[in-house]
């Protein structure tokens, strides 16, 4: 039976014996550890893009409804009071609520104070020092584009005359995006502020008090929203510009939302 | 480098297959809420800000 070309048969009866499996040679263990590390370092960035897009999402949701109840319960306590004490909040507070229709029907979100990343993960930020609403100035808010909810996601989508209602303790204020409402054109409003502009992260001016402006003069109430542009980037930044119309609806007048909540 | 961890788990194919099922989801989790959470900020996508 012993063949001295070590047939088939031969090889399969002396493998019963436990035989130390021969090494591999060194390269190919190297290269072996290369491709496996690479395909796990391929999986490990997979993996964040589903963390980046529907984890913080998730997170998000999370401290939005936690958020939403505390706003709530802080508003039933100051309900009593006739006049709405406007004061800004200390960072991290909540401060409003933001409902934009055209972001979807029922669009609405807590807006923290501060807008540091603390903030902008759990929903929009207000620009600290920047009006409040209702108020002469410019209510700037900041809010992620991509992943903690997609606050402004679709912010690009806000044509003129779109409006942006800001809900707070007592009253309901309506915003709408500058321009021409019948040509869409953004840049229509006499005022030569645009209702959508993008700018380079450096442009502080867009939430200057008169947007665009140097000088800190008052010349009416502007909401800002600024986010990222283009989404999944932070090269540049994506900037709607929107005036109160009319002033004030009282939230007794109007438990349900002013008209242009629902379409008006 | 794989190879080398099955190899090491103890017990059966059966017994290995769930021990490494086990290993994956920690690994999961632990990049999920503790290593993404604090790589995120330090990346530069994310800036939604005007700022000088």
């Amino acid at each position: 039976m012993a063949d001295p070309d070590g047939d088939l048969g031969t090889d399969q009866r002396r493998d019963r014996a436990p035989r130390p499996a021969p090494r591999d040679p060194l390269w190919r263990v190297l290269v072996r550890g290369i491709g496996e590390l690479l395909v796990t370092a391929g999986l490990i960035v997979l993996l964040f893009v589903v963390y980046e897009v529907y984890v913080t999402d998730l997170l998000n949701g999370r401290a939005q409804d936690q958020l939403a109840e505390q706003v709530h319960d802080q508003w039933g306590a100051t309900a009593a009071t006739p006049r709405e004490d406007l004061v800004e909040p200390a960072v991290g507070r909540p401060l409003a609520v933001l409902h934009i229709p055209r972001l979807g029907e029922d669009y609405s979100r807590v807006i923290l104070e501060g807008v540091s990343e603390d903030q902008l993960s759990q929903g929009p930020g207000h620009y600290v020092g920047t009006a409040l609403p209702g108020q002469q100035g410019n209510l700037a808010i900041a809010g992620h584009r991509v992943g903690k909810g997609s606050p402004f996601l679709d912010a690009d989508q806000l044509v003129p005359g779109d409006p942006i209602v800001v809900e707070t303790a007592q009253n309901w204020y309506v915003y709408r995006v500058l321009g021409d409402a019948a040509t869409g054109d953004y840049t229509a409003d006499p005022s030569g502020i645009p209702g959508q502009q993008i700018v380079r992260p450096t442009e502080v001016s867009v939430i200057a008090p008169t947007p665009g402006a140097a000088d800190p003069a008052l010349t009416g109430a502007y909401l800002t929203l600024t986010t990222c542009h283009p989404k999944y980037s932070a090269r540049q930044r994506l900037i709607v510009h929107a005036v109160l119309d009319g002033g004030p609806i009282s939230k007794v007048d109007a438990p349900a939302g002013p008209p242009a909540l629902s379409g008006g | 480098m794989y190879g080398w961890i099955w190899r090491r788990l103890p017990g059966g194919t059966a017994t290995k297959a769930a021990i490494a099922l086990v290993i994956v989801h920690a690994v999961d989790a632990l990049l999920l809420f503790v290593v993404f959470p604090w790589v995120e900020p330090r990346l530069p996508f994310n800036d939604v800000t005007v700022d000088r």
